[in-house]
C-alpha cells in the first residue's frame, strides 16, 4: 500500500504540473517561481539539518572498526578500515562515500534446518551494485545538465556528455546513463517489493523519491526522444534562472514544465527526508573518527561530575574483614 | 525458569516471513524465555535512579510514573542535544535493509524487529511524531505513531533484546549504530524506572563492594588463595597474589566473572602463573576489583560511576600504569569511553612493559594495556618460555568478542599468542571472525536464566559456526577473550555443539607456559591429565 500511495502523490504532482503549466499556462510560475522557491528551500533546508546535526555535539569517540587497531609496531594495521590518523579517516570516508565500502561488505544469509540447523553467508553484492549505477548515473546525469546552466559550456562537460553518449546508437545519440538509472531505479523498486522483509520495513517515504526520481527520468527521456523540446529555449530559460534574469520563452511544451516541476519537488523534499543521508553520512560518529582513543584523549563538552563511592567511604565499611584478611588499609 | 525447546524444536520454530499485519499494530509477548525480571526496587532506590517501583513485564499495567510522557520526551530532547550519533542515526537510514540479516536476535528468531532497522524505527517512529513536522503531520503515513504505554512495553522488550554487539553498524552504509540506539532507548526507560534485575545488580554490587558479583574484599583473598593452591598442587610453585598494594608499577583490572565461575577461573590463574613467571611488579585490587562495567547497559550516568574507581584506584596506589584482563564490553568502555569520562589520566605514565622495555604508545593517553597486547609483547621477544604441545589434546577456534573487534580491532594480538601456545588451531568462516564475528548471544545484561530462549537463538549463529570447525576439523576448544562469553558459551555449546569446551586464551597460555622451578606438570589447570599422561 506504502508503493501506491508514493504512486498516486507522484502521477498528482505530474498533474498539477500538466493542468498548471499546460492547462493553465502558468509558466512564469512553472519556469521561475516554483525552481526558485525549491531551490531555496533545497540550499535552506540542507544547510538547516547540517547544522543543527553539528550542533549535538560528538560525546565520545565511537568508530565501529573493521579491520585490525594500531598496537605493537610488528602487527601490520589495517589503515583504511580501522584508521588511526586524520589520514586514515579520510581514507575511510572516501571508500565509504565513493565506493560505499560498508555496502560491499554486504552479505545474504541463509538457514537451512532440515538435518540440525545450518547457516551459510554468501556474498551479496547485488545492492551494492544497483545502488552505484544509481548514485553514478544521477551524479553523471545532473553534470551532463551543466550544459544548460552553463554559456559557453566547459569542456568537461562536453567531454562527460561525448563519453556519456559513445555508443552512438540512433539519432539524437542514445545515452548511457539513461538505460542504467532506469534499471537501477527497477532494481531498488522491485527489491522493495519483492523481498517481504524489505516490504514489511518500507515506508511511503522510501517508495516516494523512487517513482518521483523515476517520473524525472522518463520525463527527461520523453523530451529527448519522443516528444520536441525546443532546447535553446530551454537553455533561455535556464540561463535566465542562472543569471537571475529570468524570462520565460513561448516555445516550450507541457513535458519541460513537468520535467522541471518533478526536479522543483525533488529538491524541495530533499532536506526534509531520508535523502539527508547524502550528508549525514559526512556526520556519521562510526565512520568519520580516527580509532586513536587509548592515544589521545577525546572531550566530552557536557562531561558532569557523578556521585561516586569513594575508598575511604568503602574502607569505611570493610575495615574490619580487610585488617583480619590481612589486605592493607589507609587508617588502622 | 521456563521450558527451553529442543534444538530441532527451536530451530524449526524460525520464520522469516514477516506477519501480516502492520508491525505497529502488533504488541510484544511476554513469553517466558524472551525476557530478562525487571530491577528491584530497592536496588534501584539505593543507587538513586530514578522513579522505583515495583512492576512486572507480564502485567497490563507497569505502574509507570504520573508524568511519563513528560519524561520520556524530556530524555528524549536531552539525548538528542547530547549526542549527534543519536540525532544523526534518526534521520539519515533509508532503509535498505542491508542490516536485516546481520543480528543474531533476527537470524535465531525470524521476529522482525529484531532486524535492526526496525529496532531502531520503534524509537524513530516517536521521534517522527514528537520532533518532526512531517511526522507530526503525516502520522502512520510518516512512519510516525503515538507514545502509548504499548510503546513502552515494547521497547523494554526489543531494547533488551539486542546485545549491543555493532555487527549491523559493520554493515550499514551510513554506520548506523543499533548499539546507540539501544542505549538510548535504555537510557529512557531508565528514566521511568524500567530496568532488568540482571543489569541493576551488578551495577549495586560493584559500586558498594567493588565487583558485579558483590564477592567482599576478604572472600576474594580467600578465591585467590584456593587457585594458588591449586596452582601450587599443579605447578609445584607458591604464588604470593598482591592486593591493595602501594606502589606497585602495575595495577591489574579484569572482569569479576574470572575469578567467580569455572571456566573463567583457569583464566584468572593463567593470568597470575603468567605475572609470576614474569616477577611482574603489580597489584589486584579488593575496591576496584571489577573491569567489567554493566553501567554500559544501563545508562551513561552509572557507567561513569563504576568505571571511576579504576583511575582512582591507580591513583591511590601511586601505581604507574593499567593492565587489563580479557573481557569484552570492559574494554569497550575503557577504550572508547574512560579516558572521556574520568580523565585525564596524568597521573599515571606511559605504559612500558618492565619486561621487554615496548612502550605502548597506542595507550598513552589512558594508561591501560590489554593482556593480549601485552602478552603478545612478551611471546615476540621470547620472554617466556613455552610447550604447545601440552595443549596437543585441544582443538582450537577462537571467538573474536564483539567490542574488542569492532570498538577496538584487537584481532592479530590474541591469534598471534594462540599460535604459540598450542598446535592445532582453525579459524571459522570468515563471515562469523574478526570484525564480521557473531554475538555469543548473551551480552548486554542479557546472560540470565530467565532469558535461556533468546539466548539460545541469539547464539545459534556463533554455535553453527562452530558446529562447522567442528565437523570439520573436530574442534573441541573455543576460545575467547570475553568474561561474558566464558559464562555463556559453555552454555550455548552444550545446547547447539555438545563437546566443546571454552576457555580464556589465557588459560592456555598458562597450560603451555613453562615456568621456571616447576615440578614436572601432570595434569592442565582443568586438572586433566595432559596429554601423553593419560596413563
Amino acid at each position: 500500500m506504502s508503493a501506491v500511495y508514493s504512486l498516486i502523490i507522484v502521477l498528482a504532482l505530474v498533474l498539477v504540473a500538466v493542468v498548471g503549466a499546460g492547462g493553465g499556462g502558468l509558466h512564469a510560475l512553472f519556469g521561475v517561481v516554483i525552481p526558485y522557491v525549491a531551490f531555496v528551500v533545497f540550499l535552506a533546508g540542507f544547510i538547516y539539518r547540517v547544522i543543527n546535526w553539528a550542533k549535538s555535539p560528538v560525546p565520545f569517540r565511537i568508530p565501529t572498526t573493521a579491520g585490525q587497531q594500531e598496537s605493537l609496531k610488528w602487527i601490520k594495521q589495517n589503515k583504511l578500515d580501522n584508521p588511526s590518523t586524520t589520514w586514515g579517516v579520510i581514507g575511510r570516508m572516501v571508500l565509504e562515500i565513493l565506493f560505499f565500502r560498508s555496502l560491499f561488505r554486504n552479505t545474504k544469509m541463509q538457514l537451512k534446518v532440515n538435518g540440525g540447523p545450518s547457516l551459510s553467508y554468501g556474498s551479496s553484492k547485488f545492492l551494492w551494485v544497483g545502488a552505484i549505477v544509481f548514485h553514478y548515473c544521477f551524479f553523471i546525469i545532473l553534470l551532463r545538465h551543466g550544459r544548460f546552466f552553463t554559456d559557453p559550456v566547459p569542456g568537461c562537460i562536453e567531454w562527460l556528455d561525448k563519453l556519456d553518449s559513445i555508443l552512438q546508437i540512433g539519432v539524437p545519440n542514445i545515452y548511457i546513463t539513461e538505460f542504467l538509472i532506469v534499471g537501477a531505479l527497477l532494481y531498488l523498486f522491485l527489491r522493495r517489493v519483492c523481498d517481504s522483509k524489505l516490504r514489511y520495513i518500507s515506508l511511503p517515504a522510501d517508495y516516494f523519491p523512487l517513482f518521483l526520481i523515476m517520473a524525472i527520468v522518463i520525463t527527461g527521456i520523453l523530451m529527448r526522444y519522443f516528444i520536441r523540446t525546443d532546447i535553446v529555449a530551454a537553455k533561455d530559460l535556464i540561463m535566465g534562472l542562472v543569471t537571475l534574469h529570468p524570462k520565460v520563452p513561448e516555445t516550450l511544451g507541457t513535458i519541460f514544465y513537468v520535467h522541471v516541476f518533478l526536479v522543483s519537488i525533488l529538491m524541495a523534499y530533499f532536506p526534509w527526508s531520508k535523502l539527508m543521508h547524502a550528508g549525514g553520512i559526512f556526520l556519521s560518529p562510526t565512520r568519520n573518527l580516527a580509532n586513536n582513543n587509548r592515544m589521545k584523549r577525546h572531550i566530552n563538552p557536557w562531561n558532569y561530575p557523578v556521585k561516586l563511592h569513594t575508598y575511604e567511604e568503602w574502607e569505611d565499611e570493610f575495615r574490619d574483614v580487610l585488617k583480619e584478611a590481612g589486605i592493607p588499609v589507609e587508617k588502622e | 525458569m521456563s521450558k527451553l525447546p529442543k534444538p530441532k524444536d527451536l530451530a524449526s520454530s524460525i520464520n522469516y516471513t514477516p506477519p501480516r499485519e502492520h508491525w505497529m499494530d502488533i504488541k510484544p509477548e511476554f513469553r517466558p524465555g524472551t525476557y530478562s525480571y525487571p530491577a528491584k526496587p530497592q536496588l534501584v532506590e539505593k543507587m538513586g535512579f530514578p522513579n522505583p517501583h515495583e512492576w512486572s513485564p507480564t502485567d497490563e499495567d507497569w505502574h509507570l510514573p504520573e508524568n511519563w510522557q513528560e519524561i520520556v520526551y524530556n530524555t528524549f530532547r536531552d539525548r538528542l542535544e547530547k549526542y549527534r550519533s543519536l540525532k544523526v542515526f534518526m534521520d539519515i537510514c533509508v532503509r535498505c535493509g542491508a542490516c536485516a540479516d546481520k543480528c543474531h536476535y533476527f537470524i535465531g528468531s525470524g521476529d522482525p524487529k529484531n532486524m535492526p532497522v526496525l529496532r531502531a524505527e520503534l524509537l524513530r517512529s516517536i521521534y517522527r511524531k514528537d520532533f518532526t513536522t512531517f511526522g507530526k503531520i503525516l502520522g502512520r503515513f510518516g512512519g510516525a505513531r503515538k507514545l502509548t504505554e504499548d510503546v513502552i512495553k515494547e521497547w523494554f522488550y526489543y531494547f533488551y533484546q539486542c546485545t549491543e554487539c555493532r555487527r549491523c553498524s559493520l554493515f550499514c552504509p551510513y554506520g548506523i549504530d543499533t548499539a546507540e540506539i539501544t542505549m538510548m532507548g535504555r537510557e529512557i526507560l531508565h528514566e521511568l524506572g524500567i530496568s532488568i534485575n540482571w543489569v541493576m545488580e551488578p551495577i549495586y554490587n560493584c559500586f558498594h563492594v567493588g565487583n558485579h558479583i558483590g564477592i567482599p574484599p576478604h572472600t576474594f583473598k580467600d578465591i585467590v588463595d584456593f587457585m594458588c593452591d591449586d596452582i601450587e598442587e599443579i605447578t609445584g610453585i607458591r604464588i604470593e597474589v598482591p592486593l591493595n598494594k602501594k606502589g606497585a608499577e602495575v595495577l591489574f583490572v579484569t572482569p569479576s566473572g574470572d575469578y567467580f565461575a569455572d571456566p573463567g577461573t583457569y583464566t584468572f590463574m593463567g593470568y597470575l602463573m603468567l605475572f609470576h613467571e614474569i616477577g611482574l611488579d603489580y597489584t589486584m585490587s579488593t575496591y576496584a576489583a571489577e573491569g567489567g562495567n554493566f553501567g554500559l547497559f544501563n545508562s551513561f550516568e552509572a557507567m561513569k560511576r563504576l568505571n571511576a574507581k579504576i583511575y582512582a584506584e591507580a591513583k591511590r596506589l601511586g601505581v604507574k600504569w593499567i593492565l587489563g584482563g580479557e573481557c569484552g564490553h570492559m574494554w569497550r568502555v575503557i577504550h572508547q569511553y574512560m579516558d572521556t569520562m574520568n580523565g585525564p589520566a596524568d597521573f599515571l605514565e606511559v605504559p612500558r612493559s618492565p619486561i621487554t622495555g615496548t612502550v605502548f604508545h597506542n595507550a598513552k593517553s589512558t594508561k591501560m594495556v590489554h593482556i593480549c597486547e601485552f602478552t603478545a609483547d612478551l611471546i615476540k621477544h621470547g620472554a617466556i618460555k613455552l610447550d604447545p604441545s601440552r595443549n596437543d589434546d585441544l582443538i582450537v577456534t577462537h571467538h573474536d568478542s564483539c567490542n574488542p573487534s569492532r570498538a577496538m580491532g584487537l584481532l592479530e594480538e590474541p591469534r598471534y599468542i594462540l599460535k604459540h601456545v598450542c598446535n592445532h588451531f582453525y579459524e571459522m568462516p570468515e563471515q562469523t571472525i574478526r570484525e564480521q564475528t557473531f554475538c555469543c548471544g548473551s551480552g548486554a545484561g542479557l546472560n540470565n536464566d530467565e532469558f535461556m530462549e533468546m539466548r539460545m537463538r541469539g547464539g545459534l549463529p556463533r554455535a553453527n559456526a562452530v558446529k562447522y570447525v567442528h565437523d570439520k576439523y573436530g574442534v573441541n576448544t573455543l576460545t575467547c577473550i570475553c568474561a561474558i562469553d566464558r559464562a555463556a558459551l559453555p552454555t550455548l555449546m552444550d545446547y547447539w555443539v555438545p563437546g566443546v569446551r571454552v576457555a580464556g586464551i589465557h588459560e592456555l597460555v598458562a597450560n603451555a607456559l613453562v615456568m621456571k622451578g616447576e615440578k614436572e606438570r601432570e595434569t592442565n589447570l582443568r586438572g586433566e591429565p595432559l596429554p601423553g599422561k593419560e596413563g
